[in-house]
């Protein structure tokens, strides 16, 4: 039962983004335009549901993760804002929904993304909120060219749902990394490259359920855990942890599991 | 994709999945001038919404959050007195647990309270009854604690509180919710003009809920047709008080619940013109009526004698029989003066808890007869679910009104909630007749639970979580 639904969203984000484009030059003006994008992408029981529900998995491997790498004491997960003085990049953050979360538990955010629209509407999401108003940095560039502005300055650099829209994985790993200090966290989610990814996320959701409109994947960008562990090895990182993710879209809840073949996490760290 | 969602049976029962009176208004005005911010707004300072406020502001994970807690009364300063009040709880170890966890219970126990041992219901036209006492396996049956002095010992505990504002005197005249998948905040706005802003706001506003109205949920109500007849009552002789007594009459039932070893509060349910009647009498005339009402005996039906009698050799038979013996009630000698007083009776259920930005708890959320004294039970146990979606909610970094959290308190509070005031209510309507097959039926029911310990263990588990 696990299917993809966040491309699902995805794909109503594109669609919307372009339709609205159209549209605003014509009657809508920018702040409404941004409103409703927010609005798809915000609402915790509309298309983007199954990412607000990762959220909770994301953020305990991050604070997790960085408990185990010695960078916060673990009586600290115990505050309001365990992570407070941690310099965290979210890579591909879209409309900040694991940014938002990062930056209320203390986090200094900068959220990249290569789209303006999703960046304007991740400010706005955030202004909303007075915890988080000023709290969060958005930075609309691509990550290559963000790496060369910022090298070694993050201590965490999460790449969450996104390398398996990259081609070139390598070169976006690396840049990744660039920006990481030494013995910084990079915490990557992604789709594993298998029959079962491949039948779950391609064969069931798009041709058989017909959940997801045909070619929302393309499984060819698809990366398995090893290939991604060695990339991230050559460019100076040891991995610590991968595991398995599943999603049950029934309950709208994902968990861990030991079974990595669809969808997993990865924990690197930087030498 | 909701409808996919797992939806409880209850809520299939009891939900409209669409709610056709479901109004949403959408704040328009984008006012220049800065409303005051809270994360959490608390509408009703009664005792649960009261210890809601406490509760949050206690938990390290929301300590950076701001609570008001709006009260529509003017402040009043408690005074310890010598005379007890006539409105008491019977709170179960749950809720008694919540008041450790705030720091709350050692202010009760040094006042003063009663452990409740023994509980003794009976039935005044069968032989019927059932026992529950407490053991080793039981903890305590419950504890007669006063409104007031939960109230106070809750207050006090509030006011050490840095993130916890109280505003008494403060009515909410209106408040306008988000729209569902906005991130607007819920406005309130005080009827002295006051306009606050928050993320969150709780309606504990009690059984005629303005924050409910303004949701505008189903509500499922009816009226009972009858009062509940509150008083303090001295016993003819002090004893060991230790045994809450209830005894079903035709016309409702009866309770005694015990204060120290001289007092015994009382909680009468009948019908709204006897009661009212009853409240009239002198004194003397009450108590006397009171003694009748608990130890009268009512024509013994044949049919039911002999059903029962039978049903108590198989049960033998089966060796399936308690030890319990059949204890005395105590009579009454007097009424503490004006100690006397009624309140109407109902039940309610809103079909939904909670909404965008909103949440209810306790009375606003459900309505119950008094007659198995879980009523702000249940209400604590709101305030431990509801506290603890927060935490969650909180933990993996979302704000406090994530609707998720909201949902899964709803609906975890709705399971336990939703069985338990429907059987208090069908116990209300088995007990309220004299027609023989139901009272056969519900003698026989009682027999039964009452020889078969892991029921009777069940039901006392369920009542005191």
């Amino acid at each position: 039962m696990i299917v993809y639904l966040q491309r699902l969203g995805t794909y109503h984000l594109h669609k919307f983004v372009r339709y609205s484009h159209s549209q605003s030059t014509v009657i809508e003006d920018e702040i409404s335009r941004f409103n409703r994008l927010s609005m798809v992408w915000w609402d915790e029981q509309g298309d983007m549901k199954p990412l607000h529900s990762m959220n909770g998995l994301r953020v305990k491997m991050i604070s997790g993760g960085l408990v185990n790498s010695g960078r916060i004491k673990e009586k600290e997960l115990k505050q309001p804002k365990p992570l407070t003085n941690i310099k965290l990049l979210d890579v591909g953050c879209g409309g900040g929904i694991l940014s938002e979360a990062l930056a209320r538990l203390g986090a200094e955010v900068t959220g990249l993304d290569a789209s303006e629209a999703l960046i304007t509407t991740a400010k706005h999401h955030a202004s909303q909120d007075p915890h988080i108003r000023n709290e969060i940095n958005y930075v609309c560039n691509t990550i290559e060219k963000y790496s060369e502005e910022k090298p070694k300055a993050y201590d965490v650099v999460v790449a969450s749902e996104v390398v398996e829209h990259i081609s070139e994985k390598k070169l976006f790993l690396e840049s990744c990394v660039q920006t990481l200090k030494p013995g910084g966290s990079l915490f990557v989610t992604t789709l594993n490259k298998t029959y079962a990814s491949h039948l779950a996320g391609i064969v069931l959701a798009e041709i058989i359920w017909k959940i997801l409109p045909q070619n929302t994947h393309d499984w060819e960008k698809f990366i398995t855990p090893q290939e991604l562990e060695s990339i991230l090895e050559s460019s100076g990182c040891k991995t610590v942890l991968v595991s398995g993710l599943f999603y049950n879209i029934f309950t709208n809840k994902w968990r861990w599991t030991q079974n990595t073949s669809i969808s997993y996490a990865l924990h690197a760290i930087k030498r | 994709m909701a409808s996919l969602k797992t939806i409880s049976f209850f809520k299939i029962l009891f939900r409209n999945g669409r709610c056709p009176f479901l109004q949403i208004k959408r704040d328009c005005h984008s006012t220049t001038v800065q409303k005051k911010f809270y994360d959490i707004v608390i509408a009703g300072g009664g005792m649960v919404g009261t210890t809601l406020a406490c509760k949050i502001g206690m938990l390290e994970k929301l300590s950076d959050k701001t609570v008001l807690l709006l009260e529509g009364s003017p402040e009043k300063e408690w005074i310890f007195e010598n005379r007890y009040s006539n409105r008491v709880s019977a709170i179960n170890p749950s809720t008694k647990n919540l008041m450790e966890s705030i720091g709350v219970w050692k202010h009760i126990t040094e006042r003063r309270f009663k452990v409740v041992k023994k509980m003794q219901v009976w039935d005044a036209i069968s032989d019927a009854m059932i026992t529950f006492t407490s053991d080793e396996k039981f903890s305590d049956i419950a504890y007669i604690v006063e409104n007031d002095l939960i109230l106070a010992s809750v207050t006090k505990q509030l006011k050490h509180l840095n993130n916890v504002s109280i505003q008494y005197g403060a009515k909410v005249k209106n408040c306008v919710l988000p729209q569902s998948g906005s991130s607007e905040q819920v406005s309130v706005e005080l009827e002295d003009g006051t306009e606050l802003k928050c993320s969150l706001l709780v309606g504990a506003d009690g059984a005629s809920s303005l924050v409910r109205k303004t949701m505008g949920v189903q509500y499922l109500s009816w009226n009972y047709h009858q009062m509940g007849i509150v008083a303090t009552l001295r016993l003819s002789e002090p004893t060991d008080n230790v045994v809450a007594w209830q005894r079903f009459l035709p016309s409702g039932p009866i309770a005694l619940l015990p204060l120290n070893d001289e007092l015994s509060s009382l909680v009468w349910s009948t019908g709204t013109e006897e009661a009212k009647a009853i409240l009239k009498l002198s004194d003397e005339e009450f108590v006397d009526t009171l003694n009748e009402a608990l130890w009268k005996q009512y024509p013994s039906d044949n049919i039911v004698n002999s059903a029962t009698k039978h049903f108590n050799s198989v049960l033998e038979f089966l060796t399936l029989t308690s030890n319990a013996v059949r204890q005395l009630q105590p009579s009454i000698v007097s009424v503490e003066s004006k100690s006397r007083a009624a309140f109407p009776l109902g039940f309610g259920h809103s079909t939904k808890y909670v909404a965008p930005g909103v949440a209810l708890i306790g009375d606003a959320a459900h309505r119950v007869h008094p007659l198995a004294g879980q009523g702000v039970n249940l209400g604590f146990g709101d305030v431990v679910a509801l506290t603890n979606q927060l935490v969650d909610a909180v933990s993996e970094g979302n704000c406090v009104s994530n609707i998720n959290y909201l949902l899964r308190y709803e609906t975890l509070r709705q399971r336990h909630n939703v069985p338990t005031i429907l059987v208090i209510d069908g116990l209300q309507k088995l007990y309220g007749t004299t027609i023989t097959p139901l009272v056969v039926l519900r003698s026989l029911g009682l027999q039964l639970i009452h020889s078969v310990p892991p029921v009777k263990r069940a039901i006392l588990n369920h009542a005191s979580v």
